[in-house]
């Protein structure tokens, strides 16, 4: 299913999804969003052009290979806890730094709890990524 | 830092510096080894013995789980001292011995750094107050000493009886966990020493049998108790130095004092002195007749610990004043000439090549030092004045002669001691007396072994002496772990010599009669040979198979490998579980009129509805696949329109995603056919309508439930003013309940991890570009 306007298309639009998903990670502590679906959408913008095109395509795309996302995505979840720890006494509480403005983005609110959805983003990019290549690898060869 | 959280801290530091001792040179080796538990050794013989003798204990307590009551309490009573002292007193000796022994094996860093954490686990036991810690430290010794019974895990031998001791001692540890919570609430306290005030009450207490049966199990598997005896022996596959330390000293003794340390809150009843004594008495018999037969120098040692063994269990089912402190006595005696036993046998070995007893002779002149340290610990182990075993022997008779059934349980004790008289002469005697016999030796010209391997026995055999002319000096020890076991008992000076009475003559017939033995060491052996008892080992064995019957043929049918029968269990065990909680609400409403349908939804189900026959009918899988996927969005819209954007987004993702996923795999599979028989499908069809009929009226009987008040409530109040976030599905994800996503991500990347090592490893047998 090789489409020439699907193939180039899809350049654009998995930029373009992959910049929504970042969107959507951030804005999700206040709004519908969050490190799941942006981990989503952001494995969708991949997994597009490895349809549209080919696996070698997506995974240059993707620069990191999916098994250093999901490692760097636990570990950054799993050291956002350590400041409640240090701080609170109680492992993965939330913890933020001062709130800021900043002109057109508005209030600015940093903390570990953003910090543990993007290991959420992280680890969810790489596992779906990671399968859908374990599964969908074959086809491309032997097609 | 605190002294006992100071003693254990050094023994956890050492591991790692054990690691890295083999890369040391190899004259610095052997004291670094030792030095951290010879610094723990002189902690607790400088200051904190002299805070245990004064007050009676030395006591520390952290908070470690507060809600369930449990805090990382230690109190190091008068007999725990006394064992933290053996156990890194002796570990120093042997961590010398070793790094002699060992030093140049490729992977001694592995054993050493195992035998710290093995010191820590023992010194952690002895000072342990709570049960679950007691019970942690005890799991930690099954645990270690299972890595360094399987140290030479090329060897299938060596494999087995680790697994064989981790089993058996394994099986000991749930015991002690079951029994810890039963004495716990019998007792009504988690404390050792709280529990000790307990003891009537506990005795009187409905569960006592449970309690008892469950703790003598634990302590009869760690001190290889019959019928719980096979494993010691076979646990003489791991290295001398392994051997000479949890086999004669430390671990097996980790059983006797849960003994001691059980007797002042559980002893004390008719049920306890049976089963001790005979327990015991058989131990005592079997051991030395095991050791009987044995020509390796570890083997015969390994009877006689276990002979020894079931002597302690014994006293300690007597006891009495007087038998407790037998008891004590003969484990220190015990402690000292069995580790230096152990190590002069390895050193024999190491240098001779060879353990077996008809070979070796004649070596006194070839190891002098060797041969004296195994001269004094053996004759310290036949129990001959003036050495401290002949204190330990005189006292266990004078124990018996004033017990219940004293006259058999001392033909016991006479009998169990006089085979110990022999057993002592064969290993730690014989090699070295008599003409040399050379020629026969694996490496000809045996030498001295090197001084790291000679410090540790010398030592502990010439304490053995030492102590037992001058028994005053370690009297305060041995008074204040009695004190710690028998309460407020009477005290007296142990003596050396205490005139010509019933126990010395005793001691005369045990010598006479354990040269008897010796001399008639053949014919009993074939006596026994002739009676063709039971082997215990083959029974473990039998039994070992069975359970592996059964959890072969259980695993067949539950883990078939097909997932018609995973999704047949899985459905209907929820389903009969649903069952039965509707059973129970039986009495509410079915309906409860739940508000009406909307257009919108009436058409969403209607489509839903349509695309599931069609998933259940298609001819093909692409149908299928496209018709689940109608059903998914479908479930995405309900989450929409009733306002759960998040749930609803995810959904849509997830769906898509899939859906790709599926089609890949689709394209994988052979080409769609209907294998399913006219039966089958009726009987999925059954089940399936079955569980979406309860499901339904589940989900209608719920709204008529009332819940009390939900959570969601709270957490929407608490999400900005203390999250920051007013999506509060996201603050629950990442904020209130985010080791809960945690857990949930780090089981997303194992599936991922998964599918790839499942997928992977099947296409690169094939095609390698």
């Amino acid at each position: 299913m090789h489409s020439s306007l699907l193939s180039i298309s899809a350049r654009y639009l998995s930029q373009l999804l992959f910049v929504l998903s970042l969107v959507v990670l951030y804005r999700g502590h206040n709004l519908p969003g969050g490190g799941f679906i942006g981990g989503l959408i952001a494995a969708s913008a991949v997994l597009l052009i490895a349809l549209a095109r080919n696996w070698d395509d997506a995974l240059a795309f993707l620069r990191f290979s999916p098994l250093n996302i999901i490692v760097t995505g636990l570990s950054i979840a799993v050291l956002s806890g350590i400041p409640g720890l240090i701080q609170n006494g109680a492992y993965l509480t939330g913890e933020w730094l001062p709130f800021f403005e900043l002109p057109l983005l508005g209030k600015i609110k940093l903390g570990t709890p953003l910090l543990f959805d993007i290991g959420v983003y992280l680890a969810v990019v790489g596992s779906t990524i990671k399968c859908a290549h374990s599964l969908g690898m074959d086809i491309e060869e032997s097609t | 830092m605190p002294l006992l959280p100071l003693i254990l801290f050094i023994l956890v530091a050492a591991i790692p510096v054990a690691l890295y001792v083999p890369r040391l040179p190899k004259k610095l080796r052997g004291g670094i080894l030792a030095l951290p538990a010879a610094l723990a050794f002189a902690l607790l013989a400088g200051p904190v013995a002299q805070q245990v003798l004064e007050a009676g204990s030395l006591r520390f307590s952290a908070a470690w789980i507060p809600q369930l009551q449990i805090d990382f309490a230690l109190n190091l009573n008068g007999m725990g001292l006394l064992l933290a002292l053996l156990v890194t007193g002796i570990g120093s000796c042997i961590m010398l011995y070793a790094s002699g022994y060992m030093g140049d094996h490729p992977q001694a860093n592995r054993l050493f750094a195992f035998l710290y954490a093995f010191m820590l686990a023992m010194a952690g036991l002895a000072m342990a107050d709570h049960l679950i810690v007691f019970f942690i430290f005890w799991e930690l010794t099954s645990v270690t000493s299972y890595l360094l019974i399987g140290f030479n895990h090329q060897d299938a031998d060596s494999r087995r009886s680790a697994l064989q001791a981790l089993l058996i001692t394994g099986m000991g540890g749930v015991a002690l966990l079951a029994g810890s919570i039963l004495l716990a609430n019998a007792g009504g306290s988690w404390y050792l020493s709280e529990l000790v005030d307990q003891q009537a009450t506990i005795l009187a207490h409905a569960n006592y049998p449970g309690i008892l049966g469950l703790i003598l199990l634990a302590a009869f598997t760690k001190s290889a108790q019959f019928p719980f005896h096979f494993w010691l022996p076979n646990a003489m596959a791991a290295p001398t130095p392994v051997s000479a330390y949890l086999h004669s000293a430390t671990m097996v003794k980790a059983g006797i004092f849960l003994l001691l340390t059980m007797l002042p809150i559980i002893g004390g009843s008719r049920a306890w002195f049976i089963t001790l004594t005979i327990a015991g008495g058989i131990t005592l018999l079997l051991g030395g007749l095991f050791g009987l037969k044995q020509d390796d120098l570890k083997k015969i040692l390994a009877g006689s610990t276990l002979a020894v063994l079931g002597l302690l269990t014994l006293l300690i089912g007597i006891g009495s004043d007087k038998a407790v402190l037998a008891a004590l006595l003969f484990l220190v005696g015990h402690a000292l000439y069995k580790a230096a036993l152990f190590m002069t046998a390895g050193a024999v070995d190491h240098e001779t090549g060879t353990r077996d007893a008809r070979i070796l002779s004649g070596l006194r002149k070839l190891m002098p030092w060797t041969a004296a340290a195994a001269i004094l610990a053996a004759l310290s182990k036949m129990g001959l004045p003036p050495f401290f075993g002949f204190i330990g022997k005189e006292y266990a008779y004078k124990a018996s002669l004033y017990s219940e059934v004293g006259g058999l349980l001392t033909t016991v004790l006479v009998l169990g001691n006089a085979m110990l008289f022999a057993l002592a002469i064969r290993a730690g005697i014989v090699p070295f007396i008599n003409k040399p016999n050379t020629d026969a030796l694996p490496k000809p010209r045996p030498h001295e072994a090197p001084i790291s391997m000679l410090i540790g026995p010398l030592l502990l055999a010439s304490i053995g002496i030492l102590v037992g002319l001058a028994p005053q000096l370690i009297q305060p020890l041995i008074d204040s772990a009695h004190q710690s076991i028998a309460g407020t008992g009477e005290l007296s000076a142990v003596k050396l010599w205490t005139g010509i009475n019933l126990p010395l003559i005793l001691s005369i017939v045990t010598v006479v009669s354990g040269f008897l033995v010796l001399k008639i060491r053949q014919p009993i052996n074939r006596g026994i040979q002739k009676l063709s008892l039971p082997d215990a080992d083959e029974v473990y064995d039998k039994v070992l198979a069975q359970i592996l019957l059964f959890a072969n043929w259980q695993t067949r049918l539950l883990q078939s490998g097909y997932l018609r029968n995973y999704l047949i269990i899985i459905i209907s065990t929820t389903a009969g579980l649903i069952t039965l909680k509707l059973l129970k609400f039986n009495d509410y409403p079915l309906y409860d009129g739940v508000e009406g349908l909307s257009a919108f939804s009436a058409v969403i189900s209607v489509i839903m509805l349509f695309a599931i026959g069609l998933a259940v009918f298609a001819k093909s899988r692409l149908t299928a696949l496209i018709a689940l996927g109608v059903i998914g969005f479908g479930v995405a819209s309900i989450f929409a329109i009733y306002s759960a954007p998040d749930l609803a987004i995810t959904q849509i993702l997830v769906e898509t995603l899939s859906v790709v996923l599926f089609a890949w795999v689709v394209y994988k599979l052979p080409v769609f056919q209907e294998f399913s028989s006219k039966r089958t499908i009726r009987f999925d069809m059954i089940l399936s309508a079955t569980m979406g009929i309860l499901t339904t009226i589940l989900l209608l009987k719920s709204e008529a439930l009332d819940m009390g008040t939900s959570i969601s409530h709270q957490l929407s109040e608490w999400s900005y003013p203390l999250a920051n976030g007013a999506n509060i599905v996201n603050v629950i994800l990442v904020d209130f309940r985010a080791l809960d996503t945690l857990g949930e991500i780090v089981v997303l990347s194992i599936a991922a991890v998964g599918v790839w090592a499942l997928i992977d490893s099947q296409r690169q047998k094939p095609t390698k570009k």
